[in-house]
């Protein structure tokens, strides 16, 4: 994992993905229920051009709405027997640069915890939606031992966004990036004796340190254009038509914390950069558990096998 | 700012022995039941007012007790005692011989409240109920509380059961909170307070109805003298709530309403009143592998096929509810549940996500909650509360540690409230610390001293003593607002000082009584509380899981009788070598004796998979997954078998008795399968169980004994009829030493013996028939070739000494081989048919 600084091309940037997840089972489905988060957002710097999602064998339902935290959920039911799954996502996307946030000019770190905190008097809708991601969640823990480890980050009156800069560059420093040796149920304290681990748990560990802090951050889901790689632990590289490595990209996961007055900054640990026109967005959320981008409950089935691979493609117009 | 009520509290002073007599206090007028029973003034008496007097409405129960002295008291409290045992009122109903299990306490004197204090505590509750439903409905919704500042976002946003899945739910009629329970306490100035709230699976309803049907036969004229209102009415709003105005049902009328009460299963510790709860409401009781939902619609897995469920009265909490939305660790949900009840095609109770109301930290800002949703004020004072997250809170409760008990805001936290007088300096300096490092994790509440009211002391003459005591009241939806059951459960302190009550803590419980007071007629009739066990379960509503645990029931109790059948032969003939042995190896490979370990200590060893005790255990967890289609007496039978196990593996007793008990133990359990259960679908499948069962044993018992190169000789004869339990029969029948052609007939062909193959493969077919019958689909028959092949093996030849009898006895054991696979066979099939299939998998795509 190589250290890059971010782009800065003016023009827009479009990408071509696509994000293909099969199962095959090891006896016949019978039933499945399916939660998918694989659509791209559209915010201020990304627009989602197009998108599509095809699915293998053809599901009974399929339904899509909003959640609490505005990414686009789709729910499927298959219903008849089945021995295979197949998720295929396309998108195409566009991402314009990121409105620049000076660290130097966020709010000291210490006013924004006070400003954070209830004080009996009504909240402006921003402040409420940072509170939604300032407390413990499933993947998230606050631990007088998270904020001693980012303790030289959060010096007095430091620029919060200063200080989250200075955590992430602790972490990715301080992390061993570990591919296969943890899964979504390493516990996180076990991360902090460890220090090794994939995206996800770079990101898990930095949001917890940041709102032992009493500050809030959140999880953001998404693609990473090819390099700098991050591989996720069970995909294996599969050779597509066009010859190109499917699974060399692969879905990747950063931070975005709340650094007024620019509001959410993201930050991606596990590269040591600010997210960029290199990170497309797909959801956000407290943690992993509410962003996950495949995840069911099957009857039948027994063993199974997984892959995943995403391919990130830039495409020149 | 969270603290509701200045005027609180003195706290109470620790090891005040309430009975001893106090300095002032007159002798009661009644003095006769009394005795020494006095005053505290610290506290509220629930039966004395401050001049030591009887008050009023309890003048009548203690007349009672006067006039019926003392013998009539202790037959009460042992009365009480019998009936809570009989009953099966286990605060646990796993028939665990080593401890768990403990009797529930109920104490048959009642707490009295009159007419006039009641309507005070109604209203206040109803309006509670109404206060929280508005709560969680905006908590879901706009969020108006938080945006305004009058709750803070961390109360619900650091709540593990804020789901956030569920905002922007809108539950049909608006209603998320069905029913309700609040812990009362009173404070000594005689006002009730509110301890906590029981906001998203409220137990102890069933408990209040079985405490009143056992208290009522202890006093049975007492409760219409004194005319007390009944608690049915409850019950039937319940049920009214479930399936009528408020269950997705469409108005066409083209469906009737199915609604269930959905429980995590045997192992959680109020199993018991899920089970009694469905039974008096006269729902199916199912888990969740009974449900399934297709296309947003709820079904019920009956043995008559998929069936609608428009509501679910659940026990389980609401993050477990549905693994593909909620937690996915969840194996005990139903897949796609929210999906359903977003889309509006079923009704749960209470609502996903009413869970997140119960914290202590809500307490202090419900006044301030209630002006804003209600425009009322708060009628019932909350107990004086501090949310450390506020800055002035945190300050106050950290000057004030020693008046204050310290509980954590979120129930997931690994903290158990702790008294802060009782700390240690360092405890105290790294409690305070705790406090500071994340304040808002923290609730500090003054300390009440609850009131006070008579218990029976259990001696030679049972005396009344005073103890402490809360009392959980319960309200229930209904289409005109709030209905408050007029009773509940009272549940007393374990000893005189203690203000910290509850039941998983010793203590115990109490019924109450609401007193009626008006001149005019009880509107409800008094005989509903007994009346209300008759409402039935419909037959077509029979869920697959409690069929397939019917199905194993009969296959372990058959299973374990078989295993005690073959351990009792086999040692009977440990003096007789040549038996012996060959009676061993057998015991070995049906895996009841291990080869290593000394015969008697194997056989009490509950570490061997396929031993007796492990069997034993098995058949009782079948036997309390089927908890509601037992009778008291047929559960209690299964308690008896563990215990006797249990015994005898202590003392390591002489095994031919200790076989023999349980024998008729299992005979006795047997008994009960026979006479005592409804003969519907969900029993004939049982009885094919057990019938299927005891060809399986018995197959695979003469194979073995067939497949040997030897003729078997007569001392194995004599023990193989021993444990094919037919001696008897065959004395009776041949009148001749054993031989081995009459042997397999009487075991294998003869249809009069209840213990032989035939009469059971017969039993098989006839009941296959039934159910063909009655459930549709064809009749099984994968039996009937290994039937026929063994019809037509020849017993004549068996006997002979040449090689004809060899392979007359090898054609029979590869012909009742065949028997035992078919009868594997028959039982996977009618799995598939009949019942759930339960290999849930959870899956989730991490990155």
């Amino acid at each position: 994992v190589t250290a890059k600084q971010p782009a800065t091309q003016p023009a827009p940037l479009r990408y071509r993905i696509r994000h293909l997840t099969v199962y095959d089972y090891g006896s016949e489905v019978v039933h499945s229920h399916q939660l998918l988060q694989l659509t791209p957002r559209t915010i201020a710097h990304q627009r989602c051009l197009a998108h599509s999602l095809t699915v293998r064998p053809q599901p009974a339902l399929r339904s899509e709405r909003i959640d609490a935290f505005g990414n686009r959920l789709t729910r499927l039911e298959l219903d008849r027997p089945h021995g295979r799954l197949e998720v295929d996502a396309q998108m195409e996307v566009e991402l314009l640069p990121r409105a620049a946030a000076e660290a130097d000019d966020t709010l000291p770190w210490e006013q924004l915890r006070e400003a954070l905190r209830y004080s009996a008097q009504p909240l402006p809708a921003e402040t409420l939606e940072a509170l939604r991601f300032r407390c413990e969640s499933p993947h998230v823990r606050i631990k007088a031992t998270l904020a001693e480890f980012a303790t030289d980050c959060f010096t007095a009156d430091r620029p919060v966004l200063a200080a989250a800069e200075a955590l992430m560059h602790k972490i990715h420093a301080e992390f061993t990036y570990a591919p296969g040796e943890t899964t979504i149920a390493t516990p996180l304290m076990q991360l902090h004796e460890e220090r090794r681990g994939v995206c996800q748990d770079y990101a898990h560990f930095m949001i917890s340190c940041l709102r032992s802090y009493g500050l809030s951050a959140r999880y953001v889901s998404g693609y990473l254009r090819t390099e700098p790689v991050c591989m996720p632990a069970d995909a294996d590289a599969a050779e597509e038509d066009d010859g190109k490595l499917l699974g060399a990209d692969a879905s990747h996961a950063w931070v975005s914390v709340y650094a007024p007055p620019f509001g959410w900054v993201e930050l991606d640990p596990t590269n040591d950069r600010l997210a960029g026109v290199d990170h497309v967005t797909l959801a956000w959320g407290r943690d992993f558990g509410d962003v996950s981008p495949l995840r069911g409950v099957i009857l039948g089935g027994r063993a199974h096998q997984l892959e995943v691979s995403v391919k990130v493609e830039p495409l020149t117009s | 700012m969270a603290d509701p009520g200045g005027e609180i509290l003195a706290a109470s002073a620790a090891g005040s022995v309430v009975d001893e007599p106090a300095e002032e206090a007159p002798a009661a007028p009644a003095a006769d039941p009394l005795g020494t029973y006095t005053g505290d003034a610290r506290r509220y008496d629930e039966l004395l007012d401050r001049s030591g007097s009887l008050r009023p409405h309890w003048e009548p129960l203690i007349a009672r007790l006067a006039a019926d002295g003392p013998d009539a008291a202790k037959r009460g409290v042992e009365l009480a005692r019998r009936l809570v045992i009989e009953n099966g009122v286990t605060y646990n109903v796993y028939a665990d011989p080593q401890g768990k299990d403990r009797p529930w306490t109920l104490d048959p004197l009642p707490l009295l409240i009159s007419a006039s204090e009641w309507r005070r505590i109604e209203a206040g509750v109803a309006q509670r109920a109404r206060l929280l439903n508005a709560l969680v409905a905006d908590l879901y919704g706009p969020q108006q509380m938080l945006a305004e500042g009058r709750i803070p976002p961390e109360l619900p946003f650091g709540h593990p059961n804020f789901l956030w899945p569920c905002h922007g739910l809108k539950p049909r009629g608006g209603t998320w909170l069905h029913v309700y329970g609040v812990d009362l306490a009173r404070a000594p100035d005689g006002r009730w307070w509110v301890l906590g709230d029981r906001a998203q699976t409220p137990s102890g309803p069933g408990y209040a109805l079985e405490n009143r049907q056992i208290v009522a036969r202890v006093y049975p004229e007492l409760i219409k003298e004194m005319d007390i209102r009944p608690i049915s009415g409850y019950f039937t709003a319940l049920r009214e709530n479930l399936l009528g105005a408020g269950a997705a049902v469409p108005d066409d009328g083209s469906e009737s309403p199915l609604a269930v009460v959905l429980t995590p299963g045997p192992f959680n510790e109020t199993y018991f009143e899920h089970a009694y709860l469905a039974r008096q409401l006269g729902l199916p009781l199912v888990e969740g592998h009974d449900l399934t939902v297709r296309a947003d619609t709820v079904f019920l897995k009956t043995l008559s096929g998929l069936r609608r469920v428009h509501a679910v009265l659940r026990r389980l909490d609401d993050d477990f509810c549905d693994p593909v939305e909620l937690r996915a660790d969840s194996t005990l949900g139903v897949p796609g549940l929210l999906g359903a009840v977003r889309a509006g095609r079923v009704m749960v109770a209470n609502g996903l996500g009413t869970g997140v109301l119960e914290s202590a930290a809500w307490l202090g800002f419900m006044p301030s909650a209630a002006e804003a949703l209600l425009d009322e004020s708060l009628q019932l004072p909350s107990v004086a509360t501090w949310w450390c997250g506020e800055k002035p809170a945190l300050e106050y409760v950290l000057r004030h540690l020693d008046r204050l008990v310290i509980k954590p805001t979120f129930p997931n936290q690994r903290f158990e409230p702790v008294f802060g007088r009782d700390l240690s300096p360092e405890a105290r300096v790294r409690l305070m610390a705790r406090l500071r490092t994340r304040p808002y994790a923290y609730v500090a509440q003054e300390r009440l001293s609850f009131s006070q009211a008579p218990v029976w002391r259990p001696s030679a003459t049972p005396e009344l003593a005073a103890r402490a005591l809360g009392i959980r009241v319960y309200a229930v939806a209904t289409a005109a607002g709030y209905a408050v059951m007029p009773g509940g459960m009272a549940r007393i302190a374990s000893d005189t000082a203690v203000d910290v009550v509850s039941t998983q803590r010793g203590g115990g419980s109490k019924d109450i009584w609401v007193l009626n007071g008006s001149t005019a007629v009880n509107v409800d009739d008094p005989h509903d509380d007994e009346q209300l066990a008759r409402m039935p379960v419909r037959h077509d509503e029979l869920p697959s899981g409690l069929v397939e645990n019917l199905f194993w029931l009969g296959r372990y109790a058959e299973r374990c009788e078989d295993k005690t059948r073959l351990l009792r032969a086999t040692f009977a003939v440990r003096a007789d070598l040549q038996v012996w042995d060959p009676a061993l190896d057998s015991c070995h490979r049906f895996g009841v004796l291990d080869e290593e370990e000394e015969p008697v200590a194997s056989l009490f060893d509950g570490e061997m998979p396929l031993g007796l005790p492990a069997d034993l255990k098995r058949l009782a967890w079948c036997a309390a997954r089927c908890r509601s289609k037992l009778s008291a007496e047929h559960w209690r039978s299964v308690s008896v078998l563990q215990r006797q196990l249990h015994e005898a593996a202590v003392v390591q007793a002489e095994p031919r008795e200790t076989l023999d008990r349980l024998l008729l133990a299992l005979a006795s359990f047997a008994g009960f399968m026979l006479d005592d259960m409804t003969q519907d679908d969900g029993w004939r499948i049982m009885i094919l169980g057990r019938s299927l069962e005891r060809m399986h044993f018995l197959a695979t018992l003469l194979t073995q004994v067939l497949e040997t190169e030897d003729e078997p000789r007569r001392g194995l004869l004599d023990w193989l009829l021993d444990v094919g339990g037919s001696t008897i029969t065959y004395r009776t029948r041949y009148l001749a030493a054993p031989r081995l052609a009459s042997v397999i007939q009487l075991l294998v062909f003869d249809e009069s013996n209840p213990r032989s193959l035939s009469f059971h493969w017969r039993a098989v077919r006839k009941t296959l028939v039934q159910l063909a019958a009655s459930l549709g689909g064809a009749v099984e028959d994968v039996m009937e070739d290994s039937i026929h092949r063994l019809s037509a093996a020849g017993l004549a030849p068996l006997e002979d000494k040449s090689d004809s009898g060899l392979a007359a006895r090898r054609e029979l054991a590869s012909a009742l081989a065949a028997l035992e696979l078919a009868t594997g066979k028959l039982s996977d099939r009618l799995g598939m048919r009949h019942f759930s299939h339960t290999d849930l998998d959870v899956k989730m795509v991490a990155m």
